[in-house]
């Protein structure tokens, strides 16, 4: 079933009568000269909806509950791809995907967030919110990429780090503090991808990197906007104002300078052209990585110290 | 040995009010312990550190008394308080806080302090201001404080006492974790000098998960309540009462998180101690 906010209604019905005429013509019918015409209207439509997009409708479509994920994008996004599992110290955290993955001829360390489909494994994946074992996990695979040389590549989507009784006893805190401390300093390409929600500590643990991109609808924000709106009006319906305040959008993040680019996604949200979008994310990675791979290790390194250093001083 | 003895527990319960002021009979003045609801003559509470004598709760100290119980009698010069607030975001009503003696001090208080007549750079968080949390200005005084201290090679204290991020500065504050992070691994690889982490109560959000975890030794206050996420958070999360104890300082230890749990009248020693043979 398509899924669709109160903001594309005007969409839904188009989509359903575009629809309806498709049927008809599989029937036999000659309706092509109205299904042009639908069409194009509905092009329009989408146009005039996408086009001016509040931070609130952006924090929507990031948490499509249709928007692709990791599992769905980095199949079409890498020629190969070998899992690889574990932290080597608790356990295999299904939070977070890593992997060896291939892309143009060369071998890329992969660190993905997955939320997964369906109850079933979205509960298993635990909606991609890693426990300390996951960023261990991720770390450990770092270190790999360090040492061996490859370039890592890193998929942030989650609401956050998971809040819970065992996270703690495991060291949430001290899991993060520690990716955040060695990748300031690790002798490895670094690219991010934020595809759908960057929440705070969480997505950060994946997130101290040379190049950062986001998918024009992902949001990147120390705090949810119910998070925000409940602590500081006591009021989370209060929500769409506080994703106003928090400036979360890729616009906004690109315009303060905190990313190095939007990578453009299908008209309505990447949910539409899951394969469009794997494709325009490629396009990006290719591009960063020829030029990060230009770079000595040690002056990539030097840069990315800089580069956090630097922010709001 | 006393090296191996056992340490004592203390039972908190929650408490998030400061200690009101009362007028005793004799015109004295006492505090009310927020946990175990003693009366205490200031006089004794003040020599006694601010530790309730009778349940041994240890209340929260401002960034001045913390910096008086710790370093050497007029020992202390600050440094890079010259870093002020701005609001990078234009969050709304976030200037009106920032204006004042309050917010020139901010979240923190770094400088240079004597421990024992050693020299210590350091910094020492304000709860009292927006609850300790961290933006830019925290971020950035953090970062030179390790900075200058690995040109001088000096050792670092960081005392820690924050809510976590500050919201209203957004992905700024966001990324003065990286930021605090990158200067630990910028000390490490500068100077063989050891940087000691001092968790006080509350230590939680962005500051535990960046700077404050990052110590060569990591030292808890007795009954300090750290951890990422807040215990109301987590209660929310997971549907139940959280048991008690939980995200204490003595909690950590025990999960091996935490290299000691001292009462605050052992803590000064300690740091004297570890400064001095590292
Ligand atoms: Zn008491």
């Amino acid at each position: 079933m398509p899924f669709y906010y109160d903001f594309e209604q005007p969409i839904e019905s188009l989509d359903e009568d575009v629809e309806k005429l498709k049927q008809q013509q599989a029937a036999g019918q000659d309706v092509r000269e109205r299904l042009d015409k639908l069409e194009a209207r509905l092009l329009e439509k989408k146009r005039e909806v996408y086009a001016n997009l509040t931070s609130w409708q952006r924090v929507q479509l990031a948490r499509h509950p249709m928007r692709p994920g990791a599992l769905q994008i980095l199949p079409h996004l890498l020629d190969d791809f070998l899992e690889l599992h574990g932290d080597r110290q608790f356990r295999d955290d299904p939070a977070v995907v890593t992997g060896l993955g291939r892309l143009g001829g060369k071998t890329l360390l992969v660190a993905a967030q997955a939320k997964g489909k369906g109850t079933q494994e979205t509960l298993r994946r635990n909606f991609g919110m890693a426990h300390p074992e996951g960023y261990r996990k991720a770390l450990r695979i770092f270190e790999t990429a360090s040492r061996l040389g490859c370039p890592i590549l890193t998929i942030v989507d989650t609401p956050g780090a998971y809040p819970g009784l065992a996270a703690e006893e495991r060291g949430q805190a001290e899991a993060i503090a520690r990716n955040l401390l060695e990748m300031s300093d690790l002798g490895a390409p670094i690219l991010t991808v934020i595809i759908s929600e960057g929440g705070s500590g969480g997505a950060l643990g994946l997130a101290v990197a040379d190049r950062i991109y986001m998918l024009e609808n992902a949001i990147y924000s120390v705090i949810s906007p119910e998070g925000c709106a409940a602590i500081l009006w006591k009021d989370a319906a209060r929500a769409p104002e506080a994703a106003g305040a928090l400036k979360l959008t890729a616009d906004e993040l690109l315009k303060m300078g905190l990313i190095d680019g939007i990578i453009p996604e299908p008209l309505g949200g990447a949910h539409r052209d899951v394969i469009q979008s794997a494709n325009e994310i490629r396009r990006t990675l290719e591009l960063a990585l020829a030029d990060v791979l230009q770079a000595p290790v040690d002056e990539l390194c030097r840069r990315r110290r800089k580069r956090f250093r630097t922010i709001g001083t | 040995m006393a090296w191996f003895k056992k340490h004592q527990y203390t039972i908190i319960k929650n408490v998030s009010k400061p200690p009101a002021i009362q007028a005793g009979p004799e015109g004295a003045k006492w505090e009310s312990c927020p946990n175990c609801k003693e009366l205490i003559l200031q006089e004794t509470l003040i020599k006694n550190l601010r530790v309730c004598h009778h349940c041994a709760y240890h209340m929260r100290l401002s960034a001045d008394e913390r910096i008086q119980v710790l370093v050497d009698a007029g020992a202390f010069e600050p440094m890079f308080m010259d870093i002020r607030p701005a609001n990078p975001l234009g969050f709304p009503g976030y200037g009106d806080k920032l204006s004042g003696d309050a917010s020139a001090r901010e979240a923190i208080v770094t400088g240079v302090g004597k421990l024992g007549g050693m020299e210590t750079a350091m910094g020492v968080m304000e709860f009292g201001f927006m609850g300790g949390s961290m933006g830019t200005v925290v971020g950035e005084r953090v970062a030179r404080t390790f900075e200058y201290a690995a040109e001088k090679s000096l050792p670092v204290l960081m005392v820690t006492s924050s809510g976590g991020a500050r919201m209203q500065e957004g992905i700024f504050s966001l990324m003065q974790m990286a930021k605090t992070s990158a200067a630990v691994a910028g000390y490490r690889r500068a100077c063989r000098r050891p940087y000691v982490s001092l968790l006080c109560d509350p230590t939680t959000g962005g500051t535990t998960a960046s700077f404050a975890m990052l110590g060569d030794v990591l030292i808890g206050e007795s009954g300090a309540l750290i951890g990422f996420a807040g215990p109301r958070v987590i209660e929310q999360t997971i549907r139940q009462k959280l048991p008690a104890g939980f995200q204490r300082a003595e909690f950590l230890l025990e999960h091996g998180f935490l290299d000691m749990v001292l009462p605050r009248k052992d803590v000064r020693p300690t740091l004297i101690k570890i400064f001095s043979w590292l």
